[in-house]
């Protein structure tokens, strides 16, 4: 591994500056650095206050679990005095008074929110091509995407720009970037995290989760968010855990799930070569491995494109011109503002998306749209409960092929739809996943990372972390670095 | 329950208040229809006598003390407005 401060892990750096052989500064000082030297290429950052950064570290309580470690954060997340623009022309010049809950807890853990990234507008897409404001690529190879929507979080990670990141993940927004940059991802519980301050896309969906190097270094990001907050009403009570230790506990005994769904022709062979020999490394590991079935998978897309965009249809409707936003020039009356402000301030995908949602919410189709869906969630809820009874774990891939090339799904949005197909069902379920890096494809002659893809109980984060942190401690492909700088 | 499987996108888009260009409009029907076509594969699931599922976990009743907190200010509120009037938004005209 590199020597360079902005390459280590957040475990490593606290080390180093508990021994007093770095300080703070000299952190954020080695990202900003390699910031300046990558990110024309990358374009993972969209704002980022060095000045403010520097001042945090110099001031940095280092006693604290991530005292001076500098966090990037993907930009539809309040941090207080910085711009938040969820990547849309909508928003151009807002500046966040309040720091969203996540980010609240992450400062008063010590960490130092150092920049906002680049996603998808409003967290809408899978490759953050959908971005208004710049292009992303991936370290891997350029002329490919870092997946989506938090494609700038996994990015930045992957290229050595960032420590750790902040992503979210409605229907697999954390897991699969965080595959196609060959970086630790997760998205935890329903309600684990507390959305205050996060910009609602699909409320029954979303959630905050850390994006890191390693499982540790995401047990720990993790274990500073999560818990119940009064300002957030879906997050839950239950106490939080020890996720670092869960890190270390290996998985002798751990029942381990292989859906017989996922498993299934169009996966690219790379794809499955790489997740089952991460499966077989957790059965040498002590794992006990058997084939599950999901029956309802086949209904996961259609579901969700059903339920997000009717939600995100009702959510978007706050953007208006009247309180904050684009607001369109000389209209000549109310109704003006709301048709051309919006029509100005959205994306083609954000359009579509409220479209599509307002249409199954419409007078007339809520029942066979809406009401079906939330049916046919339950469902595929229920498939993952009986699972669970049968095993701790369910494994496969995140995504059926590893990044796509820039531009390939612009012209169909259905077909980048159905890449979700894997990661989908656990939002739909409200339940916990992971992607940590499990070896690389072949494509267009450069080598890929893929991702394997862990899904645990409701509140089972530390059951991943279990699994996560032995398939790192018995394989090294969360060590392989892009070779970009 | 009726279910087209052809979106009216004027009128979807008025609803949503969204005012499209003919291009876009021509453009979303298109992909629309096909996702729609799509989505249409649910009619084939059972859902006889299932419940909808609202929160995936089941949290329902979320409730705290009733006792007030301090807001976060007039200034934050305004301080993204488009236009504003003192400490007000500015709207154009409502009653015609």
């Amino acid at each position: 591994m590199s020597d360079a401060l902005n390459e280590c892990t957040v475990v490593e750096l606290r080390r180093r500056l508990r021994a007093g052989e770095i300080c703070a500064r000299d952190i954020v000082l080695s990202v900003e650095a390699a910031i300046a030297a990558r990110d024309e290429v990358i374009g993972g950052y969209l704002h980022r206050d060095v000045e403010r950064a520097l001042a945090a570290a110099d001031g940095a309580d280092l006693s604290l679990p991530l005292g001076g470690i500098p966090v990037a954060v993907k930009d539809v997340i309040n941090v207080a005095g910085q711009p938040l623009t969820c990547a849309s022309k909508m928003l151009g010049g807002y500046v966040s008074t309040w720091d969203a809950t996540a980010v609240a807890r992450l400062k008063a853990a010590g960490a130092i929110p150092f920049g906002k990234v680049n996603c998808d507008e409003f967290a809408m897409g899978s490759t953050t091509e959908n971005s208004a404001l710049r292009v992303t690529r991936n370290p891997w190879d350029l002329e490919c995407v870092p997946g989506g929507s938090s494609g700038g979080s996994a990015a930045v990670v992957a290229a050595g720009e960032a420590i750790v990141s902040l992503g979210t993940d409605t229907g697999g927004s954390i897991r699969q970037p965080a595959s196609f940059c060959g970086i630790t991802g997760m998205k935890p519980t329903y309600g684990r995290v507390s959305r205050s301050g996060l910009v609602a896309y699909a409320s029954s969906l979303d959630g905050i989760g850390p994006m890191a190097r390693t499982a540790e270094d995401a047990a720990l990001v993790l274990q500073a968010m999560a818990g119940h907050d009064v300002l957030d009403s879906t997050s839950l009570r239950d106490g939080v855990p020890d996720y670092g230790a869960a890190v270390g506990q290996g998985v002798k005994g751990m029942r381990i799930g292989l859906p017989k769904e996922y498993f299934v022709e169009g996966i690219e062979p790379g794809v499955r070569a790489a997740v089952m020999e991460a499966v077989r490394g957790l059965e040498g590991a002590g794992a006990i491995v058997k084939e599950i079935t999901l029956p309802h998978t086949e209904y996961a897309v259609a579901t969700y494109y059903i339920i997000a965009t009717a939600e995100a249809s009702a959510n978007l409707a706050r953007f208006d011109g009247i309180r904050y936003g684009h607001r369109c020039e000389d209209p000549a009356n109310l109704r003006e503002v709301y048709d051309r402000s919006r029509a100005e301030g959205f994306g083609a995908e954000v359009k579509r998306r409220i479209i599509l949602g307002t249409y199954v919410l419409s007078s007339g189709y809520y029942d066979a749209y809406y009401g079906k869906a939330q049916k046919v969630r339950t469902l595929i809820r229920r498939d993952f409960e009986e699972a669970f009874r049968e095993v701790d774990l369910i494994a496969g891939p995140v995504c059926p092929v590893p990044a796509f090339r820039i531009g390939e799904h612009a012209a169909d949005p259905l077909e980048m739809y159905l890449a979700d197909i894997f990661t989908i069902a656990a939002n739909l379920a409200g339940i916990c996943g992971i992607s940590v890096p499990c070896g690389f494809t072949e494509s267009g002659g450069r080598a890929l990372p893929v991702g394997l893809q862990l899904m645990g109980r409701p509140l089972g984060e530390t059951d991943l972390l279990r699994a996560a942190g032995e398939w790192q401690r018995v394989s090294d492909w969360h060590l392989r670095r892009p070779g970009v700088g | 329950m009726s279910r087209a499987e052809h979106i009216d996108v004027g009128k979807t888009a008025d609803l949503a208040r969204l005012r499209l260009t003919p291009e876009e409009a021509a453009a979303y029907g298109g992909q629309l229809d096909r996702i729609l076509g799509y989505i249409s594969q649910l009619e084939r699931a059972d859902t006889e006598g299932v419940e909808a599922t609202a929160h995936p976990l089941g949290l329902t009743d979320a409730l705290r003390e009733d006792v007030a907190r301090e807001g976060r200010g007039v200034e934050a509120a305004l301080r993204n407005a488009p236009k504003r009037s003192g400490d007000q938004f500015l709207v154009p005209k409502v009653v015609e």
